[in-house]
């Protein structure tokens, strides 16, 4: 097939980017949508010009690390999937396909599509997990957790923090990332002693990250390579406004 | 050196060993725990779990990855499960079955004491990662739900549904964040460790590389803990991340650390296949897929037909027929392997006959649709994703790919290397897997050792450091390592070639899955180094690397990776050279039983291979620790 395409470069995150064309004439319909660019910075490369940067690490859809717009979608046009389990055969011969970063004020541009998500990590800092030092947990069977609840607490947890959710949302939410832990561990008996300050301290945090607010318009949902649900944005608020009142 | 091969190996009898060093350990009086700091390289089950650990004692940490977070290191994508002897289906599991399960698996050439202790503190993991949050599956009765895995015949393996790996990942990184939030870690993310600092002989530091800006850092401490993962990736073609590298213990391996049993990878036997030159990693489908899905190959090897065209008295169900009571089920290194057999001989099939059949239409028949589903339905999922094929309509093509290492730095019974104040954790050591790993035990090993055993015995090290002041980053070790570690850099951008590192990665990976891969000969080995040397000669000719060192640049992070590779790979065709006998993942063709399978010689090999750097890739020295069985008698695998 042959493609071609519309790349953001930006050399760093002070300078300013801007959109080079490509054409690639052999690509197959079997790559994956990171192999086409490999093939690409290979090219790139052997004429000694810089390749695309790009940020990838598993290649099979569990690491988070990946994720570029594609056609202004996150992970591209396949609902449910990562960058990395996109495959060329969504795309058709002589297409042309607009890559950039994921764009959000919390998530500067490192260099071309490579971004920088630790704030997704500073919120995960600020109260994301059960305070359990090692060496000190009881007996696992004596926290019984009803097999519904168990995967529940499951569908939430299943978050792979790849920033999908900010990348999609008009206001930069991180709404849905941010829930998602709320959730989990909520459900959870073992997570629930802290539910009240840990709601608190991640969504305060979440706004000292420049995220913006979520307005329920779902898109990310959407977007999700993980089809996690907007229900746990609901918690997270009840639960916000819960501690809010009690405290 | 003197008492180089020291395992200390604490007296008694081998259920007593772990309480009695425990009990005997030095120990660091809190006020004093504040004065030391520990660095910990990566952030994976092994590495997150140290460093979340001994923060809560009190230690100060600096932790360091390669990602862009922590949560983002390859434990994540671990599917199955993890084992832990807690009897709960009341089958008769136990400490001591577990142990002679992971014993044996290993082909009796892994370390008694260590794999008892593994087994030993199974349980612990369990609760330890249930009391974070883990969600594990439940019985409906809301107790914890446990499968049973390949190699044995308890059920052992908690999961949470195909992602184990992820949710323990994340139970750890939470745990290691919640220590960012107390002060007591430091994070390093994008930080990538390029040397390793000795201080009269004992580790005192890293140099590491911000990814972000291209500075070249040092870190200073009272001991270093390498927690850097597995190789595999040296085949270019693997199970793995495409960032999982050698470099960190290589380069400490160079700086005198001992390297045991490089050779020994594990192929995993349910992959995808490659399906063109441009690929860049294969896919792992979970093994659970074998309980059910039968395999086959056409008898002719110039069958072109489809595969529900193929009638049944002309496929060939190799397992069945070589393995009758483990058939489809036999471990992972003889599935392979016997995978491997059918596809050299020409009966391979797919576009590139470089697979085999995974088929479900008898289970399907049987069980029906539904129940298929239910089993596998994500894996069918992702497989239709990969391929576009409906695995329901007509067979699975499934291939070998290099998955685990089970070599790694030489290792203390306290998890130290041969270097003072160095530890390797997890995959990064060696010794608790033998020549093969079980299903279900990587996980475990990397959370035991960085949860249960690390706290204890890098304790036990570091109370003779107190003494010591903080590591002083501006000592003329520093500076020579820093200096050289910008002199590689600079030669690899001075080079100005025409191929790229990973265009050379490429080649030796196929040279090294070729000859140093599923099976090996004598012959194959010496061409494998005579052309590993040839390519390490070219890379320093011939390779090409744009733009420089201060900025990001992921060609020259590849750069040093490949360099690293094509050193150890060289050592990996020694290793398999030297050890001449077949065991576990290591099948020496001249080495073999009547019947094809794995012949190992105790009388001569019954012992671990630890390697000592030596001047150049080509002259390393040989160092044995001669394994002792006190509690079994190893026995002859049979899955027959």
């Amino acid at each position: 097939m042959k493609i071609h395409l519309k790349i953001w470069r930006q050399k760093d995150s002070h300078s300013k980017g801007e959109i080079k064309e490509y054409t690639l004439d052999d690509v197959h319909q079997e790559m994956s949508f990171l192999e086409m660019l490999d093939t690409l910075n290979i090219k790139l490369v052997k004429k000694g010009e810089r390749p695309v940067e790009f940020d990838h690490d598993c290649r099979e859809g569990i690491c988070g690390q990946c994720g570029v717009m594609i056609n202004g979608i996150a992970h591209g046009p396949l609902k449910n999937t990562t960058t990395c389990q996109l495959h060329m055969r969504s795309f058709k011969d002589g297409d042309t396909i607009y890559v950039e970063p994921f764009k959000a004020t919390a998530f500067p541009v490192v260099r071309d599509l490579k971004i920088n998500r630790s704030s997704l990590d500073h919120i995960i800092t600020s109260g994301g997990y059960v305070s359990v030092d090692t060496g000190q947990a009881p007996e696992a069977n004596t926290i019984p957790i009803a097999n519904e609840i168990a995967e529940a607490a499951f569908d939430s947890a299943a978050c792979i923090g790849c920033g999908a959710c900010v990348a999609s949302c008009k206001n930069s939410s991180a709404a849905l990332f941010t829930s998602a832990k709320i959730t989990q561990l909520e459900l959870l008996p073992q997570g629930q002693k802290e539910t009240r300050k840990r709601v608190v301290a991640m969504v305060n945090q979440m706004e000292e990250e420049s995220f913006g607010h979520c307005t329920n318009t779902e898109a990310c949902q959407v977007e999700c390579p993980e089809d996690i649900s907007v229900l746990n944005i609901a918690r997270m608020n009840y639960e916000y406004n819960k501690s809010k009142i009690l405290n | 050196m003197e008492n180089s091969l020291n395992t200390k190996i604490p007296e008694g009898p081998l259920s007593e060993k772990w309480n009695t060093y425990k009990k005997k350990a030095k120990l660091v009086s809190p006020n004093n725990r504040k004065k030391l700091e520990v660095i910990v390289v990566g952030t994976g089950l092994a590495g997150a779990s140290a460093a979340a650990s001994l923060a809560e004692m009190g230690y100060n940490v600096k932790s360091f990855c390669f990602q862009d977070s922590p949560r983002r290191a390859h434990s994540v994508a671990a599917q199955g499960g993890v084992n832990a002897a807690k009897n709960y289906k009341n089958d008769g599991d136990s400490v001591y079955r577990m142990f002679y399960d992971t014993l044996k698996g290993g082909d009796f050439r892994s370390r008694e004491a260590n794999t008892y202790r593994l087994a030993e503190c199974s349980a612990n993991l369990i609760d330890q990662a249930t009391a974070q949050g883990v969600p594990f599956a439940r019985e409906y009765s809301g107790y914890l739900r446990n499968r049973s895995f390949g190699g044995v015949q308890v059920s052992r393996t908690f999961y949470a549904r195909g992602q184990t790996g992820q949710q323990l990942l994340l139970g750890s990184y939470q745990a290691l964040m919640r220590q960012v939030n107390t002060g007591k870690v430091s994070l390093y993310a994008r930080h990538e460790m390029l040397d390793l600092v000795l201080i009269e002989g004992k580790a005192k530091g890293i140099i590491a590389r911000n990814l972000d800006t291209g500075n070249v850092e040092r870190h200073g401490a009272h001991a270093v803990v390498l927690a850097t993962g597995g190789f595999g990736k040296i085949y270019y073609l693997s199970t793995l991340a495409m960032g999982c590298n050698v470099s960190a213990i290589w380069r400490a391996h160079k700086k005198g650390a001992f390297m045991a049993n490089p050779s020994w990878t594990q192929i995993h036997p349910t992959c995808l296949p490659q399906s063109g030159e441009y690929q860049s990693k294969l896919t792992l489908m979970s093994e659970s897929l074998r309980n059910d899905g039968r395999i086959w190959v056409p008898k002719d090897k110039n069958e072109t037909r489809k595969a529900n065209d193929i009638p049944e008295d002309e496929r060939d169900y190799y397992l069945e027929r070589k393995y009758p009571a483990f058939g489809n089920l036999a471990p992972r290194d003889i599935a392979s392997r016997s995978a491997k057999e059918q596809i050299d001989e020409g009966k391979g099939v797919g576009e590139l006959k470089n697979a085999v059949y995974l088929d479900f239409s008898r289970a399907l028949q049987e069980y029906g649709k539904d129940v298929i589903v239910e089993r596998y339905g994500n894996l069918f999922s992702m497989y239709k994703k990969i391929t576009d094929i409906d695995a329901y309509l007509e067979p699975m093509k499934i291939s070998p790919a290099a998955h685990f290492s089970m070599g790694g730095l030489w290792v203390d019974y306290e998890l130290m290397t041969t270097i003072p104040g160095l530890f390797a954790i997890g995959e990064a050591n060696f010794s608790d897997h033998g020549a093969n790993r079980l299903g279900a035990n990587s996980l475990l090993q990397a959370c035991v050792d960085g949860y249960f055993v690390l706290p204890y015995t890098l304790q036990n090290f570091l109370a003779d450091e107190i003494k010591n002041p903080k590591t002083d980053i501006n000592h003329p070790e520093f500076d020579k390592a820093e200096e050289a570690v910008k002199k590689q850099m600079e030669g690899f951008l001075a080079t100005k070639g025409n191929k790229t590192a990973e265009e050379f990665h490429k080649v030796l990976g196929s040279e090294l899955y070729d000859k140093c891969g599923l099976s090996r000969s004598k012959e194959g080995l010496e061409k494998a180094i005579e052309s590993i040397r040839q390519l390490r000669k070219e890379f320093k000719e011939n390779l090409i690397v744009p733009g420089d060192a201060s900025e990001v640049n992921s060609e020259l992070e590849k750069a040093g990776r490949v360099a690293d590779y094509m050193e150890i790979a060289e050592l990996m065709c020694v290793d398999a050279l030297q050890r001449e006998e077949s065991c576990g993942a290591h099948f020496r063709i001249e080495y073999q039983t009547e019947e094809g399978e794995a012949k190992r010689d105790d009388a001569h090999f019954c012992y671990s291979s630890a390697w000592e750097w030596h001047k150049d890739p080509s002259t390393p020295i040989l160092n044995k620790e001669n394994l002792t069985f006190e509690t079994v008698t190893p026995s002859v695998r049979s899955y027959k």
